[in-house]
């Protein structure tokens, strides 16, 4: 591969006998303020045009951007040519992906911030909504109901998901049937959430019959999409386990099982902790499924195995759906539940991975 | 030492007690996910197969099941579609970024804050959707259909409360685009640092040794990547319910008040005060889409497996 | 409570793939038996079936008979968890359970088979392996400290603390010391050195040296021939595989003609 240098000559490190053709070792660059520079004149341009066209502050930005994904490339075109300018370019969409990646997270959060901080008041988190009409009302049967169902969904998912990852683990290598669980597992974190909530209640219904709605329907809807990621992480973790450490035991004379239980399983205990957290954020926010089998009710439900039970997404979707009238009451409510919500299920995640990062043991090196 | 257990007199090999329980509770909980799926598959036929002949006024006046079902796959299959052509270019320049691009202190965080973006609750988006970026689309899509209304998708009239189902694969696209970012960055990271080294080592820029060796080494991760996006997309429903207004038609028109819906958002709308028969329906069709994200899971993992297999050694 | 060990006509299988073939030899109780080998001959697969470790790998069998104190450990009827009980090992790379302090690993073979016993007991035997491990002197005021916190060498002879608290009555080594600097390894040449006395010692060695210098008897291995199995070539006392070896191929190889 023969690189493209520039026509003017310079000087170089050796020049061999035979007629090769000497290299030169530097080339024109350009400084290495020239993106800083470019950003700075886009902006400018894009503010001189913007203000005088009288645009907004969207369109402001979207012409430095361009401006500046053209004269970066055509600038470095110049001086260091094609290849340089294309891997400007690159770089630069590059980062501009980033940016709009980002754009929703900042604006999602700025909106629920600002729309909900002003109702986190001590009422909003102890009173439910019966009787309320209008202002006023909590959200404390939701908390509720989310923390029971998400409670009785991880006691379900947690001890099914982490035997079947020790199944995979340490019991199923290159079994046909190990393959088809992973294979499976796979393909059963994809299944929509709403699937899931119609599966419960399609069982459910069987049972109970028609139009039941009970919490802990929600918690099998629940721990259906729950159990994969739970399977999955634990999975990855048992396999970080170093074999040595199983054989030290097996050579100390410890049945496998209690090998398992007391020297795989401890030692990838926070990698197994955070991915049950993360599972647990992850459905905690679920909507779809508990709107099909758990419902929604004014009350406080503190029994998962009888009657509606509210859930802070399915409050939120109502809420701001059918706010009741004046709508302003029922939608500010809804955006308090939804920065509720969100920092519930930030914070697990934040969590978790503190968990995984302070507590995982240090394997020896 | 402890006591010897009794010797058990068939010839075959010794097993403890304990781990026969154990290992038998670890097969246990494996079949149990295998039984839990095939339940989904199972429950949901034989609450759905009521539908195939049901009456016209379970089915919002639809003579059949097909017609019934048929504008809501489109509607599915249209949103998500969008959402990829929209998510997946976005994905891989941000998974470049955590991967290739930024510093590596850097990539750690921003790997936190795309991961971030997948926690957000699908409700949430909805509100966001709905409150945040539809008004601010309809702007756009006046100058759309101004512009470009002599193509199909943009013939307007346009919405004057800009939830389309342009916006609605938008709000999909930001809820795919973790997905996407999160398995492609992970391949890109795992390109073996020879086959890099190699190509800067023939004076390759930094971008060239991105596509002399990245790329083809996660090829096949992007296409199971985009496939899985796509399965996320498919199912996706709170955010549309909530963003899209639908009325159930077919149509091309990506920026107009009348729009194609989903099955999932359907559901979730009509499923509150259903009844009787027009239940069995929606649970058809939850079938359906249950049967359309699994092959489009099945077939983003079969590719994600095979090109493991393929380029791994 | 040292044990001799009769090996007769032992073939050693991966899956359907013969590792090592026709091995009969008989290791002495109370002393230390060498193997020593090119790599791949199948000196570590041998060892490892010296406590049925040798099976823990999916496909892996074993032919023939090992007899240890009047018993093939291969019967149908043997427990291969007692078997690692009373024949303890030492691995390559030293392995303290990350999770365990350095008490909790001395006594881990004793609690992991939930064997209850009182602190002075248990306080007892951590002394006592720790002392058999010349390590009790360094490690003595930081017993609650994780095992990982030890030097290479220290971590080592922990794992041979481990695997003496638990009394077996042989001690397998597959290279202990292919990870450790020249003093670490020279401790624990030591400290095998010592140990003879109560144990049955079988170790395995790339180092011709460490062989000569720590062991009474050597069993050379070999490969039959390119794709062939491994077997044992020659098994002597150490002088005499040193001096004046039967085979020209031990010779070969122990004048560093190969291997």
């Amino acid at each position: 591969m023969s690189t493209p240098t520039p026509t003017t000559e310079r000087e170089t490190l050796s020049s061999r006998p035979g007629g090769r053709h000497d290299l030169p070792l530097t080339h024109p660059t350009l400084p290495r303020f020239a993106p800083a520079l470019v950003g700075v004149m886009a902006v400018a341009a894009a503010l001189l045009v913007g203000l005088l066209l009288g645009w907004g502050l969207a369109l402001m930005t979207l012409l430095a951007v361009l401006v500046y994904a053209v004269a970066l490339p055509l600038w470095a075109r110049i001086v260091e040519g094609t290849r340089a300018a294309k891997d400007r370019l690159v770089t630069t969409l590059v980062w501009s992906a980033f940016v709009l990646a980002m754009l929703p997270l900042v604006t999602l959060m700025f909106e629920v911030i600002s729309k909900g901080a002003k109702m986190l008041t001590a009422q909003f988190f102890t009173y439910s909504m019966r009787n309320v009409i209008g202002e006023g009302g909590g959200i404390y049967h939701a908390i509720m109901g989310t923390l029971l169902i998400t409670l009785f969904a991880a006691l379900i998912s947690v001890p099914v998901g982490i035997m079947a990852a020790v199944y995979l683990v340490e019991y199923g290598q290159g079994k046909r049937m190990a393959r088809v669980i992973t294979f499976l597992v796979d393909v059963m974190t994809g299944i929509p959430s709403i699937v899931a909530g119609l599966f419960a209640y399609a069982l459910f219904v069987i049972f109970f019959g028609p139009g039941v709605r009970m919490g802990f329907g929600g918690s099998i809807a629940l721990s259906v999409l729950m159990i994969p990621i739970v399977v999955r992480s634990a999975e990855e973790m048992l396999k970080l386990v170093p074999d040595e450490l199983r054989e030290a035991s097996y050579a100390l004379g410890v049945p496998k099982w209690r090998t398992v239980v007391k020297v795989v399983l401890p030692t990838s205990l926070a990698g197994i902790v955070t991915g049950v957290m993360l599972a647990v954020a992850r459905v905690a926010g679920e909507t779809a499924p508990l709107l099909i089998i758990a419902g929604d009710t004014d009350s406080v439900n503190f029994n998962v195995f009888s009657e509606r039970m509210a859930t802070l997404p399915v409050f939120i979707y109502y809420s701001f759906t059918q706010p009741g009238v004046p709508p302003e009451f029922g939608e500010d409510r809804a955006w308090g539940a939804a920065l509720v919500l969100i920092v519930i299920v930030m914070s697990l995640n934040l969590v978790a991975r503190a968990v995984s990062k302070l507590f995982s043991p240090k394997t020896g090196r | 030492m402890t006591v010897t257990e009794a010797a058990p007199k068939p010839p075959a090999p010794v097993r403890r007690t304990g781990d026969v329980v154990f290992s038998g509770l670890a097969r246990a909980a494996g079949i149990t996910i295998l039984v839990a799926l095939a339940g989904v598959a199972v429950f949901l036929t034989i609450e759905g197969f009521p539908a195939v002949t049901a009456p016209a006024s379970a089915m919002g006046g639809k003579s059949g099941i097909v017609l019934y079902v048929w504008p809501l796959l489109f509607g599915t299959l249209l949103a998500a579609l969008l959402a990829m052509i929209i998510a997946t270019p976005l994905a891989i320049g941000v998974a470049l970024v955590i991967s290739h691009f930024a510093p590596r202190k850097l990539s750690r965080t921003l790997g936190y804050l795309i991961d971030l973006l997948a926690a957000v609750p699908s409700v949430v988006y909805g509100l966001w959707g709905i409150n945040f970026l539809a008004p601010r689309m309809v702007g756009l899509y006046e100058w759309l259909e101004e512009n470009l209304g002599f193509l199909p998708f943009f013939t307007g009239p346009a919405s004057s409360t800009g939830r389309t189902i342009l916006t609605a694969s938008l709000v999909l696209a930001v809820m795919a685009l973790p997905i996407i970012t999160a398995i492609t960055r992970e391949i890109f990271a795992q390109t073996p640092v020879l086959h890099q080294e190699a190509a800067l080592a023939l004076g390759a820029t930094r971008w060239e040794m991105i596509r002399m060796t990245v790329f083809p080494y996660g090829r096949s991760g992007m296409v199971s990547a985009t496939m899985l996006g796509l399965g996320r997309a498919l199912g996706e429903t709170m955010a549309v319910a909530m963003v899209l207004s639908a009325t159930g038609v077919i149509s091309f028109n990506l920026i107009s008040s009348t729009n194609p819906s989903t099955i999932a958002a359907n559901i979730a709308l009509q499923f509150g005060e259903a009844s009787g028969l027009k239940v069995n329906v929606l649970i058809f069709s939850g079938l359906v889409l249950f049967v359309v994200t699994f092959i489009v899971n099945f077939l983003g993992r079969a590719i994600a497996g095979r090109g493991y297999k393929g380029e791994s050694r | 409570m040292a044990k001799s060990i009769d090996v007769s006509d032992l073939d050693i299988y991966y899956g359907d793939f013969l590792a090592v073939e026709g091995v009969s030899m008989t290791i002495r109780a109370r002393s230390v038996t060498a193997l020593i080998g090119p790599s791949g001959c199948g000196k570590s697969t041998f060892l490892r079936s010296l406590n049925r470790m040798h099976e823990v790998i999916p496909g892996a069998r074993v032919d023939g008979k090992i007899v240890i104190d009047g018993q093939n450990m291969y019967d149908a009827d043997v427990d291969p968890v007692q078997v690692r009980r009373s024949v303890g090992m030492v691995f390559q790379r030293p392995n303290p359970f990350p999770t365990m302090s350095i008490y909790e690993n001395v006594l881990a073979g004793n609690r992991l088979n939930s064997k209850r016993m009182p602190k002075s007991e248990a306080d007892s035997i951590v002394e006592k392996s720790l002392k058999g491990a010349n390590l009790w002197e360094e490690v003595k005021n930081r017993l609650n400290k994780p095992g990982s916190s030890l030097s290479g060498g220290q971590q080592q002879r922990l794992c041979i603390a481990r695997a003496i608290a638990v009394e077996p009555q042989v001690l397998l080594m597959d290279e202990p010391c292919s990870a450790l600097d020249p003093i670490s390894t020279s401790a624990i040449e030591d400290l095998i050195h010592d140990l003879k006395s109560d144990y049955t010692i079988v170790i395995v060695t790339h180092n011709m040296q460490q062989a000569a210098r720590v062991s009474e008897d050597t069993g050379f291995f070999n490969l039959a021939g390119a794709g062939k199995p491994g077997r044992l070539v020659e098994m002597n006392p150490t002088s005499k595989i040193f001096s004046n070896p039967d085979e020209p191929s031990t010779e070969a190889y122990i004048s560093g003609r190969f291997g």
